[in-house]
């Protein structure tokens, strides 16, 4: 599953990230690995993009770059 | 110990604190500039430490070291072009795995890093204990604990930098693992054929194997068979994709990673708690019904007080500047009867147009202030958060919100802060596309003339006349950013939304006035400088050619016929013989300074005193001026002021005879035949021409080209105007009106879209397509008007319809992708 799909309160570990370039060196850049726990906190007002937490952060994200985030919810 | 200074770079991840460090290591001594060639802005500073002088210099906030981003680059570069004795890499302690891949990365340049271990007190706070020691030791670098918002470890990282540009450590070497082979591969290669680099090696053979496109291109332009090196990386680089189905680069980070989180798990005890107030703060702010009223209501108070109360202000400051250019009135020649010596009228010209901009200053202070509070508050992310997908839509980034409410969304804003905050825009092409839309909106100097529009042909829907005008801006500038997305802009660099939501803090007044007061410095040192030459080109070309020498004299005649039937006036008072001509500029001078004085006199003692102070100067003159006693001077004082009539029509019939043969007049005139299809005729394009110095000049400009009577107010404006224009309809004001929404931008704004852009590229195409959009939209309205038949109001409403349905569409169209890409090739 990806994270896009997820729907604020929901809690999943990071399994694969399918982007390359510019946007697969942001995600690892911002903490974004396999391994690696995430949870989403909301959806913006006007639903896109989402905010989520890891490792004790906050990250905001369009849907359109967690489509590339492929997770499994614990 | 040398007296030679050293360099020291400062590197750190976006919001890890790194400005505080900044202001914290250099205090008052810093200066802001670009870095070469880019519009990023590099700011650098200095401190001493034991009697050796340091210069800081601020490298972008970057998460990481690659070739993707313009900021990454720019930092890469100064890293590698100006080898700094020292680079300091600030780290927010409560990210130090995360923050730790770049220092990572730092290290791999082969300089002497210290690691400036930012926010201390918020560990220390949440019971977070680090070990410095071990800290130290798995890094091989000097580990300094700061907690820079209270100034906390000053003295310490001093000392540090200081140690560290004469001891070389051992700085720790990632182990890339199943990658180390394919590097040495690399490495026994260029041994064998001795060819070397000026580029750290290990670094190289790195940044080749990863497809870097600098990397790459280093090698096949400043190696010895470079480009044998680079074909074999790329194809060692294949090879490990295949055989670990991974590329190098996702590779390498997972490497820094893992070494980051062994190494924080070495060293610290305890993890931060979750950021929960952040997120409960969050939970209210970004909230799906409160997030907007929150955000509306931020707008509003950042309207309320930087534009209504910092224009409130001005009447307070525009005396002074008024005063500054009296002074510069008195410096320069005096003026004549009829016209005035060249080098006053361009002076005073000049003095104008850069006081017009100065006005300015108190509208700024408040506006940069507030935005600096907005950035250091941690508010900024989350208006970006709310609109994102909004702005998306037309190729814009939620970054953008701010910058379209300081350019006027509604109405009533100014183009140059607006372009100026695009910095915070971390998309390229975004930025681009938001940088060349806001001149579009409604700023505050387009105003006047609507109102005088609006208030002569659409007096009876003036409130539906109003709202259009205020919509219709934004609604025509979406489609715009959409399309220049599409097509000028579609080759530039965009960069992924993903951002990190910060911490929400307690802005600190540093942390506030400090930038503020550093853009407002910014803005009149550059742009006033820049202004001030332009004006004297504009006012060339109204200027010149100039009346022929036969209407001058004509002129001349005139004025000296008045001059000398005021004269006669004056022999029938007791002055007769006493007053001769060469003395008329005196008594001019002498009545505009005492009606001045009268102005400003506030009580009735100020005005005796006045009195007093000027019949000191000159009793006759004043008699005269006053017109008493009134059996004596009475006849005098009418002759006076209708001398003075006679005196402001002829300048304004010069003033309008020399714009009309001006080279602007000309160019006005030569324009007609295009023009004539949008509905305006010569007079109104050479207004309009005049106007490019500033906006505020149209309304002038048209009433000096239509108003005989100076005195008459704005209302008998609009009579003249219809009177003049015999045939000039509603439909005639509408395209007007468009024409000035997309009227070209000011030249503080040009300049200011110059200094963010980068480019005079950007800047003519910010000049040019508004001025053939202004006039397509006007022709489109007039001629289509005129051709359907249709009143302005219908005009208006069926164009309205137009932009409405031009905006839905655009947002249907998708954006181009993120790429093109220069990282890799």
């Amino acid at each position: 599953m990806i994270l896009s799909d997820l729907t604020p309160g929901n809690s999943c570990t990071i399994t694969n990230l399918h982007a390359e370039n510019r946007l697969g060196q942001r995600l690892l850049d911002l903490g974004i690995f396999p391994g690696v726990s995430i949870k989403v906190l909301r959806n913006a007002p006007l639903e896109d993009p989402m905010e989520v937490e890891i490792d004790g952060m906050l990250l905001s994200l369009r849907h359109e770059e967690a489509k590339y985030v492929e997770v499994k919810i614990r | 110990m040398t007296t030679k200074s050293r360099l020291a770079a400062l590197a750190g991840q976006p919001n890890c604190g790194k400005s505080t460090v900044f202001n914290m290591l250099t205090g008052a001594h810093q200066h802001v500039a670009n870095y070469p060639g880019v519009t990023v802005e590099k700011k650098s500073g200095h401190f001493s430490v034991a009697g050796v002088r340091v210069d800081l210099v601020d490298l972008p906030g970057t998460y990481s070291l690659t070739s993707y981003s313009l900021e990454e680059r720019v930092a890469r570069d100064f890293l590698l072009d100006e080898k700094p004795d020292v680079c300091v890499n600030v780290a927010d302690v409560s990210t130090l795995r995360r923050s730790l891949s770049l220092t990572l990365q730092i290290m791999e340049m082969d300089l002497p890093v210290v690691l400036a271990l930012n926010m201390m007190d918020k560990a220390r706070k949440e019971g977070v204990e680090i070990d410095l020691r071990i800290l130290e030791e798995r890094l091989g670098i000097r580990v300094v604990p700061l907690a820079a918002a209270k100034g906390e470890g000053k003295g310490e990282l001093m000392e540090a930098i200081q140690e560290q540009v004469s001891i070389h450590r051992h700085p720790r070497q990632v182990d890339y693992g199943p990658l180390e082979s394919k590097i040495h591969v690399l490495e026994d290669w260029m041994r064998d054929q001795g060819t070397t680099s000026s580029l750290p090696l290990r670094w190289l053979r790195i940044k080749l194997l990863e497809g870097d496109a600098f990397a790459l291109e280093h090698a096949r332009g400043k190696i010895a068979q470079g480009e044998k090196l680079a074909d074999m990386a790329l194809r060692l680089g294949k090879e490990f994709e295949q055989e670990h189905g991974e590329s190098v680069s996702r590779h390498l980070a997972t490497c820094r990673y893992a070494l980051a989180d062994e190494i924080v798990s070495s060293c610290q005890k305890h993890s931060f708690s979750s950021r929960g107030l952040t997120n409960k703060i969050d939970a209210v702010v970004c909230h799906k019904l409160l997030g907007p009223v929150i955000l509306v209501g931020v707008i509003f108070l950042l309207y309320q007080l930087s534009i209504v109360q910092g224009y409130n202000l001005t009447n307070y400051t525009w005396p002074i500047l008024a005063k500054f250019k009296e002074l510069c009135g008195l410096a320069l020649p005096a003026a004549g009867f009829v016209d005035d010596p060249m080098v006053r009228a361009l002076g005073l010209w000049v003095v104008d147009s850069v006081n017009a901009l100065l006005n300015y200053i108190p509208i700024f202070l408040i506006l940069f202030t507030l935005i600096a509070i907005l950035e250091d508050s941690g508010y900024m992310p989350r208006m970006a958060f709310i609109l994102d997908r909004l702005l998306q839509r037309f190729g814009l980034h939620g970054q953008a919100t701010l910058p379209l409410v300081l350019g006027g969304v509604y109405v009533g804003g100014c183009a140059v802060p607006a372009v100026m905050s695009t910095k915070a825009v971390p998309d390229h092409r975004a930025r681009l596309a938001t940088i060349l839309i806001i001149p579009m909106l409604n700023c505050l100097a387009k105003v006047p003339l609507y109102i005088l529009l609006i208030g002569a042909y659409f007096a009876q829907h003036q409130a539906l006349a109003m709202f259009f005008i205020s919509t219709i801006s934004l609604l025509m500038a979406l489609p715009v950013a959409k399309l220049l997305t599409l097509t000028v802009l579609k080759k530039q660099e965009s960069a992924p939304f993903i951002m990190e939501m910060p911490d929400y803090h307690l802005p600190t007044i540093g942390g506030v006035l400090r930038p503020a007061l550093q853009k407002v410095w910014l803005f009149v040192k550059k742009i006033t400088s820049i202004v001030a030459a332009v004006a004297v080109i504009v006012f060339a070309l109204l200027r010149f050619p100039g009346i022929g020498a036969e209407a001058m004299r004509e002129i001349e005649a005139r004025g000296d016929h008045a001059q000398n039937d005021f004269l006669q006036i004056v022999d029938t008072s007791p002055l007769q013989g006493r007053f001769q001509l060469e003395e008329i500029p005196d008594l001019l001078e002498f009545e505009a300074a005492y009606k001045q004085a009268k102005i400003r006199a506030t009580s009735d003692q100020d005005a005796v005193l006045v009195d007093k102070r000027f019949s000191e100067r000159n009793a006759a003159y004043l008699a005269m001026v006053k017109g008493q006693p009134a059996e004596e001077y009475g006849k005098v004082s009418r002759g006076l002021r209708s001398l003075l009539r006679e005196r402001k029509l002829i300048r304004m019939e010069i003033q309008k005879a020399r714009i009309d043969s001006s080279f602007l007049g000309r160019i006005g005139q030569a324009m007609e035949p295009v023009t004539q299809w949008a509905g305006f005729t010569w007079r109104i394009n050479v207004a309009l021409l005049s106007a490019l110095a500033a906006k505020e000049n149209t309304v002038a400009t048209l009433g000096s080209l239509y108003q005989q009577d100076a005195d008459a107010s704005g209302s008998d404006l609009s009579a003249s105007m219809k009177e003049t224009e015999s045939g000039f309809t509603s439909l005639h004001a509408l395209a007007l009106m468009l024409f000035m929404v997309l009227y070209p931008p000011c030249l503080a704004t040009l300049i200011t879209i110059k200094l963010q852009s980068g480019s005079w590229g950007y800047m003519l195409l910010s000049l040019g397509g508004q001025i053939t959009l202004g006039i397509g939209v006007a022709v489109l309205v007039f001629t289509g008007g005129s051709l359907l038949d249709l009143t302005g109001l219908e005009a208006m409403i069926a164009f309205y319809c137009l932009a409405v349905a031009l905006t839905v569409a655009a947002a249907m169209i998708p954006n181009p992708p993120l790429e093109p890409d220069p990282g890799h090739s």
